[in-house]
């Protein structure tokens, strides 16, 4: 039966989320011929609907609802109610990325067995390989455009990029480009090459920038077999008798309950979300939440060793010109633990606005020093530092006391640095000032991390039950129909942004799936 | 030092229903008299507390380039939250009160009409941490420097999907590095 479907289908997979994961894997599903539904808590918000001003853009796409957070972390001093910074809309964070596609290294995928024992640290080895991921993360790559693979020319770099390079070459970094970027370079796959607007994180005004909005989402419409409801905020997912999922409860556009039945349940709403959702799925045969005899639901929260350094030069450089993240330094993404940590991390351009400058350089400062940097706004350059953090089970997403408008509890994000993750900051603050020392900067600031836009882990997939709360298809241990579907299933974070990763084991789940159906055994 | 995100959340929302158009309406024509410049502003605070506000400030974000009437305007969001709230009000007149109370018990005169800079900033530093302090800077972060005039004093451009981007406008042109 073609879209839009009944809510007392139950023949469809229900999908939680439509963003990197949950918008691909319903794509690729129902171009398999599967009946979905996407539930997405945002509304939809297509790319001429984009605002190219950062505090309106805000208002429009970030999820604003209400978090609390906890931890010595200093995202809960600095924003104590907005610990992430992602997406509510259509399309999820894919509408404000900034591109970067970056395949694991082998050794991440094996962070317990090539780190050794980290104390406290609850690695874990992913139940899956590079090999095994490596025809998943080629469709994706083919899929989303992503330049220097399948013959696609590198971005051009621009100014922020220029700085980044020259002073990365000089201090003798070699691995040093304009990335790997799911951004057209030209045009493919009915998508305009890249105007170099800036405003990456405002959403792609020119749809050059690949997203499950503008790309996945449409081809899955397309089908009549994919049917994005949006202003659906799914508050449980219900099971029968037997331990099997049978749909879930959500709250429409009015705030109405509605009930959604499901042959399958996919969770993709953020590593938040997610565990939120299991978590206040509770009931008598799963008293701690949905698929969490392991008690691993919500823990292991990561959300990458982040901060930014700002070279400040005695002549304009203009970083907001053009892509965001618009290179990249790869040489300290290597594991060398004699640098005093393990894991490593990547080096990426990174711009904001006038207006986020205020308030992300350095939260709560003000006076003189402060008012005389922001005046220096046109002469800086700036990077990002994304590196892999430990995963700790400590670290984990709660429910609070407080409830929301639909009288679902809140979630709480504790936080505490593990000190791989700030010796891994301080390396990085000191090579990012080196960069930029070695072309000239007066100055350079060390700007702590914003909320996170990494958010990765609380679902963990594991080889064992008893280690994490999916198996190596991202199917709950403990549910047969219940699968995660986002980067909350990552054991480990590795030192890349996420995306590209959850893309490529969305597209591997939605195979398993569709062959687990044809079978009949979902 | 926090930044409170809940100030910032209720500053972006608060600014996002009403406060473009706030602002595009309290942008004052120029030419008038610097340190007088909000004088047509409707006031809910006293004009002394209302001078104290954009005194302290333009001594959180001190920019010579910018002129006194621009702070008014962040100030402006303040005492707009006070003209409906007798309990906002309150809050900023009695401590602009106290903050001009120490300004005379150390120098004699009002806060606004302490000549010194470092001195003023002095005073700020010792209620740094209060509530209403926080309220104050916390209101700039997106009251003073989310007003588009204000960019181009920074070098920032703002919107450029308008003009094609910046692929013929120079996202590359830097010409001092090499």
């Amino acid at each position: 039966m073609p879209a839009p479907f009944d809510h007392n289908d139950s023949n469809v997979v229900v999908i939680v989320g439509s963003g990197a994961g949950g918008g691909t894997l319903g794509s690729e599903l129902a171009q398999k011929g599967i009946d979905v539904v996407i539930l997405e808590a945002g509304s939809r918000h297509e790319t001429w609907d984009f605002i190219n001003d950062e505090w309106d853009s805000f208002g429009q796409l970030a999820w604003k609802d209400k978090r609390m957070t906890s931890g010595d972390w200093q995202v809960a001093k600095d924003f104590p109610n907005l610990p992430a910074w992602i997406v509510k809309s259509v399309g999820g964070s894919t509408v404000h990325w900034a591109g970067a596609s970056l395949r694991f290294q082998e050794h991440e995928f094996k962070a317990r067995t090539n780190y050794g024992e980290v104390e406290g640290a609850n690695l874990l080895d992913w139940p899956i390989d590079l090999a095994e991921m490596e025809p998943w993360y080629a469709k994706a790559e083919d899929r989303m455009g992503v330049t220097r693979t399948n013959g696609i020319p590198g971005l051009p770099g621009n100014n922020n990029f220029k700085v980044l390079e020259a002073g990365a070459k000089k201090i003798g970094y070699k691995e040093v480009h304009t990335g790997r970027m799911a951004i057209n370079s030209e045009p493919r796959d009915d998508r305009a090459s890249c105007m170099q607007i800036g405003f990456c994180f405002q959403g792609c005004k020119s749809g050059a920038k690949w997203s499950t909005l503008v790309s996945e989402i449409p081809k899955g419409e397309a089908t009549g077999r994919l049917e994005v409801r949006p202003d659906s905020h799914v508050m449980r997912i219900e099971h029968d008798d037997s331990g099997k999922v049978t749909g879930v409860v959500y709250a429409d556009a009015e705030g109405r309950e509605q009930r959604q039945k499901a042959r399958v349940v996919c969770v993709a709403g953020n590593s938040i979300e997610s565990p939120r959702l299991l978590l206040n799925s509770n009931s008598s045969m799963f008293p701690d939440g949905l698929a969490n005899s392991s008690g691993q639901v919500g823990r292991n929260y990561m959300r990458h060793t982040t901060g930014s350094v700002y070279g400040v030069f005695d002549k304009p450089v203009h970083m907001y010109r053009g892509t965001t993240m618009a290179g990249i330094v790869q040489d300290e993404a290597k594991h060398d633990d004699s640098r005093g940590f393990v894991g490593g991390y990547e080096l990426e351009t990174l711009s904001l606005g006038l207006p986020f400058m205020a308030a992300f350089l350095m939260p709560g400062d003000w006076g003189r020093d402060f008012a005389a940097d922001m005046e220096q706004y046109r002469n800086m350059a700036g990077l990002w530092i994304v590196g892999e953090d430990m995963p700790r089970e400590d670290n984990r997403i709660t429910l609070a006391d407080e409830t929301d408008e639909y009288g679902m509890p809140i979630p709480n994000v504790n936080f505490d640095d593990h000190p791989n993750d700030t010796a891994m900051r301080d390396h990085a603050y000191k090579q990012g000032s080196a960069i930029y020392d070695a072309v000239g900067a007066m100055r350079t600031i060390h700007t702590p991390p914003y909320p996170s836009t990494h958010n990765l882990g609380t679902n963990r997939m594991s080889e064992r039950p008893e280690d994490g709360v999916v198996n190596r298809f991202g199917q709950a241990h403990d549910v047969p129909n219940l699968f995660v579907s986002d980067g909350s299933q990552f054991t480990t974070g590795a030192a890349e942004n996420p995306t590209l990763t959850i893309v490529s084991l969305a597209l591997r789940q939605a195979d398993h799936i569709a062959n687990r159906m044809g079978k009949g055994e979902l | 030092m926090a930044l409170r995100d809940d100030t910032l959340v209720q500053n972006r929302r608060g600014f996002l229903k009403s406060g473009a158009g706030l602002l595009a309406m309290t942008i004052m024509p120029s030419g008038l008299i610097v340190g007088n410049a909000w004088a047509q502003m409707p006031q809910s605070t006293d004009p002394d507390t209302f001078k104290t506000l954009v005194q302290m400030s333009r001594d959180c974000y001190p920019h010579a380039q910018i002129e006194d009437k621009y702070y008014a305007n962040a100030v402006n969001i303040l005492d707009e939250a006070a003209r409906s709230s007798e309990e906002e009000l309150a809050f900023l007149e009695d401590n602009c009160a106290k903050l001009d109370k120490a300004a005379m018990d150390a120098h004699g005169v009002r806060y606004s009409e302490i000549p010194s800079d470092d001195d003023r900033t002095a005073l700020l530093k010792l209620i740094e941490t209060d509530p209403f302090f926080q309220k104050v800077r916390g209101n700039l972060v997106v009251g003073l420097y989310n007003q588009k005039e204000l960019w181009p004093v920074f070098g920032y451009e703002g919107a450029s999907a308008d003009k094609g981007g910046y692929m013929d406008r120079g996202f590359n042109d830097i010409d001092w590095i090499s």
